[in-house]
């Protein structure tokens, strides 16, 4: 293992994780929510009586915040490298492994482990173990 | 009052993506690369976001109602099966393709072009296809009785 000291951005990096937990602090103390992006999607799939609006409104927030953002400092530039198939695919691998596992990096990662749950716990394990687990395999075993 | 909190909190949430560097599917990818050139970064976003939550999400679990007044819902399950380890695994795999996961999926649609709308379009299938499964094992099967 090397480090990839020209990317690696500690600060940047840990003051966006404290707004991240800040915004999940925010939304769980308030509207009595998990921050779980996948299941505030997902939930739009099983519509509900009363249960809409909040999750629209947290998305067009997420949505919006590149918006926000571009106001006061220019967007930092992405990368993606995958094509277009690899994305389709990724996609749905994605949408239906977050439902059956009942949350993804926010709703398991964040929320879950700051409430400690066992749950969270293993869920977490196990989609961190299979993205570096895929990772090696694409880049160094299939190229 | 509680579509304005989640709005602002969603905003929040999505800043702090594009802040961290997680809306950036290579750098993504640069953290999940631990045998290549590793980049640490995602664990200090882990981190930042583990410190607040950690200090503020036992205290919530302990109230019944929020600040607002609404019921509080926190998960209640803590059984770990297979559904859960499988449904991890499964998706750790997407995540580890493309360096996408759903938050930053979101964040990068009026920001990263056309790619991340293939990923997203591509996740809302699948979550409709858990859906329908979902449906189709629920309901009785009444042709065989």
């Amino acid at each position: 293992m090397t480090i990839d000291w020209t990317h690696f951005t500690p600060w940047a990096s840990l003051f966006g994780g404290l707004l991240i937990g800040t915004a999940a602090a925010l939304f769980v103390l308030l509207n009595g929510r998990i921050a779980g992006i996948s299941g505030i999607v997902g939930g739009l799939l099983r519509p509900s009586q009363g249960d809409m609006a909040w999750r629209i409104a947290f998305i067009a927030g997420m949505v919006g915040a590149p918006l926000a953002y571009s106001l006061t400092l220019p967007l930092p530039p992405v990368q993606v490298d995958a094509q277009a198939s690899v994305l389709i695919a990724a996609g749905l691998l994605v949408g239906i492994g977050t439902r059956y596992g009942s949350g993804c990096t926010s709703g398991h990662g964040i929320c879950g482990l700051s409430r400690r749950s066992p749950r969270s716990m293993a869920a977490t394990l196990a989609f961190m173990l299979a993205g570096f687990a895929t990772v090696y395999v694409a880049r160094h075993w299939l190229s | 009052m509680k579509i304005l909190t989640a709005l602002l909190a969603g905003l929040l949430f999505g800043v702090g993506l594009i802040v961290s560097g997680m809306a950036n599917p290579s750098k993504v990818l640069g953290f999940l690369d631990l045998a290549g050139n590793w980049d640490p970064s995602l664990a200090f976003v882990m981190g930042g976001a583990l410190l607040v939550g950690s200090i503020v999400f036992p205290f919530a679990a302990r109230r019944s109602r929020s600040l607002l007044g609404e019921v509080m819902h926190l998960p209640s399950s803590t059984k770990i099966d297979g559904r859960l380890m499988l449904g991890g695994l499964t998706f750790g795999v997407g995540w580890g393709l493309a360096g996408y996961c759903p938050g930053p999926a979101l964040v990068s649609l009026t920001y990263g072009g056309a790619k991340p709308w293939l990923f997203f379009v591509a996740m809302l299938a699948g979550m409709l296809l858990f859906e329908i499964l979902e449906r189709m094992q629920t309901k009785p099967r009444k042709q065989t009785a």
